[in-house]
């Protein structure tokens, strides 16, 4: 039988579910769902999400294509100093986005530590341009990918490498063939958790990339901009994110909580 | 004759030591048998690449293998849990080391059809492996491991992960498979039953070295060491003998075996040649000894009585006789060995 629980338990309990409900019932509540259809349908909202969804979906590609290597490296191979690097991937976690845009722009600003060679070998500027929401989205979403990849790479059984090698097949080969598709469900949910966070990134992307409609103003940046002077837009926006966080959730649901 | 492979192989880990020469001729089956621990994976995983050699050398077919790495060795090898890729179905499992080898993909099929048909299984080619029964994964872990035309066949525990009522057959058609092979096939096993069954050949090893060779008929019957008799099921000692007579070591029991040797021999009789009497038995030719009774636990169908006190033996006497005797541990009986069942080997 169940022992009934303490109150000094119970009580807390329910405040902070509230805590976490209530806003997202306000959301809903407030929506103003008989012009929803047209506002959704306004040019500056669907370029706003247009350029969201392209970014954010950027962003993974690049951080796949970054992250899985490096979550391999991580989880495989043993150098000096891999907790050290373990912790330097994962200080975008903690690090607040506005000091990431920050430091993106000191490194690759026109002026920047790696911008100025950028920009005058071969003329590429990053900084207020969708490359560098691209950039800004990558560079906050890339430990998501690591942390879930490494996971995947570090569970994932060795001998099956080892039977690989005695068929004939190359690392390589055996990289792409064996070890990729047993890792495959980390890859996937480390790639909706990366996305998930690149699709919802504002401090690094609006230091950046700053805030031009059509061009570095995603969703986040135009729901800021909308409660200013159009708070019934803002909410359109937010229901539509918090759309996007569900059917996210809903994907995930025991790869990634349980 | 030639030999498929010759190999001296040396591997240190911690204070482990793995120090073993093995040889293996065309068509042959040599079983690696050994307790938990001797080394026998060890010695599977160098063989294949796997484990590097600390000390020593591979040559398959006159060539040097030891430098070079796991995939660069033409080895087939069946894990102990076969380790078939589960995203792949049995048909993909089976053609990816032809496709590893440069075959394009559509004769790798072809010949990976081939192979689950020759192990019987050709209407379970698309099915992925964890749908598949423990016998079944065996014959396609058996079919992945001969599609790449290996000269040496490596097979770590093939019946292990079976439960006891499929492996009869799973071993008898193991043993087709390996006849058919006309490379050399080395077979790591704990279990006397298969390695008596499939090999041509035993070599035994115990931490790490190797104690006793031969054929299974010949090491079932001259065991080396107490790990090897206790597999085969014999009592065996070490003695010295003078003719037909035998002293055991520490002078407490002479034997009169069945050979005439002189020097240092083994002295081997099975439990079932041992006959217990509570009073003593007159006028028989027999080895006779007085012991003391250590246990009694069930044997099959008989009961094996542990006997000590001046020599550790075990004898199987029937329920019936057993009751007749009114024996309990601790009481003290007589034991007798006919000289024809007792026999002597030089050591």
């Amino acid at each position: 039988m169940n022992r009934r629980a303490p109150w000094v338990l119970v009580l807390p309990a329910l405040l902070g579910l509230a805590f976490l409900v209530l806003p997202l019932a306000g959301l809903l509540l407030r929506a103003p769902w008989s012009t929803l259809g047209t506002r959704l349908a306004r040019p500056e909202i669907l370029d706003a999400l247009r350029l969201s969804l392209i970014s954010a979906t950027l962003a993974t590609l690049l951080c796949l294509l970054m992250g899985v290597p490096l979550a391999w490296v991580l989880g495989r191979v043993d150098f000096p100093g891999r907790r050290l690097v373990r912790a330097l991937v994962t200080v975008p976690l903690v690090l607040p986005p506005v000091v990431g845009g920050v430091a993106l722009l000191l490194a690759l600003g026109r002026n920047g530590l790696a911008g100025r060679w950028l920009d005058r070998w071969f003329g590429v500027t990053l900084p207020f341009t969708t490359a560098g929401v691209v950039l800004a989205e990558a560079f906050v979403a890339l430990p998501f990918l690591v942390i879930s990849v490494e996971g995947a790479v570090r569970a994932a059984d060795l001998r099956y490498e080892d039977a690989a090698a005695t068929l004939g097949a190359s690392r390589w080969t055996t990289f792409r063939r064996v070890t990729l598709p047993l890792i495959a469900p980390g890859v996937g949910a480390g790639a909706v958790l990366c996305w998930a966070r690149a699709l919802g990134e504002f401090g690094a992307t609006i230091t950046f990339a700053g805030n031009f409609p059509g061009r570095t103003q995603t969703m986040p940046l135009a729901v800021y901009l909308a409660l200013e002077n159009d708070p019934q837009a803002a909410i359109v926006l937010s229901l539509v994110l918090l759309a996007v966080s569900v059917v996210v959730l809903a994907g995930l649901r025991g790869r990634w909580v349980s | 004759m030639g030999f498929v492979i010759d190999a001296r192989l040396v591997v240190r880990r911690g204070d482990f030591t793995l120090d073993l020469a093995l040889t293996a001729a065309p068509g042959e089956v040599v079983a690696l048998l050994g307790p938990n621990g001797a080394g026998k994976t060890t010695a599977l995983r160098a063989l294949a690449g796997l484990t590097p050699l600390s000390e020593g050398h591979i040559r398959v077919d006159g060539e040097p293998w030891h430098d070079r790495p796991a995939e660069r060795r033409p080895v087939g090898v069946v894990f102990q849990d076969y380790l078939l890729f589960p995203h792949l179905s049995a048909l993909e499992n089976v053609a990816f080391g032809p496709r590893c080898h440069g075959v394009r993909r559509r004769e790798a099929r072809r010949l990976a059809a081939e192979w689950l048909d020759r192990v019987g299984l050709a209407d379970q080619a698309a099915r992925k492996p964890r749908t598949l029964s423990g016998g079944q994964a065996q014959r396609v872990a058996l079919a992945r491991a001969l599609a790449v035309g290996p000269r040496l066949l490596l097979l770590d525990e093939p019946l292990s992960a079976l439960d006891a009522h499929t492996r009869p057959a799973v071993r008898a058609r193991l043993r087709r498979h390996l006849a058919d092979f006309d490379g050399a096939a080395v077979l790591v096993t704990h279990d006397p039953l298969d390695a008596m069954a499939l090999a041509d050949r035993l070599v035994v090893i115990e931490n790490g070295g190797v104690v006793q060779e031969g054929t299974p008929a010949h090491v079932a019957r001259h065991p080396r060491t107490d790990y090897v008799a206790r597999l085969v099921g014999l009592n065996l000692y070490r003695g010295t003998a003078h003719g037909h007579s035998v002293t055991l070591a520490g002078d407490a029991v002479t034997f009169n075996a069945a050979e005439s040797l002189d020097g240092e021999v083994f002295l081997a009789f099975p439990p079932s040649a041992v006959a217990l009497f509570r009073t003593r038995p007159d006028g028989s030719p027999r080895n006779l000894w007085h012991a003391t009774v250590a246990g009694l636990e069930p044997h099959a169908d008989q009961i094996r009585v542990h006997l000590e006190d001046p020599v550790h033996a075990a004898a199987d006497v029937t329920p019936a006789a057993l009751a007749e005797l009114r024996l309990a541990e601790g009481d003290r009986v007589w034991a007798a060995v006919k000289a024809a069942e007792t026999h002597a080997y030089p050591a």
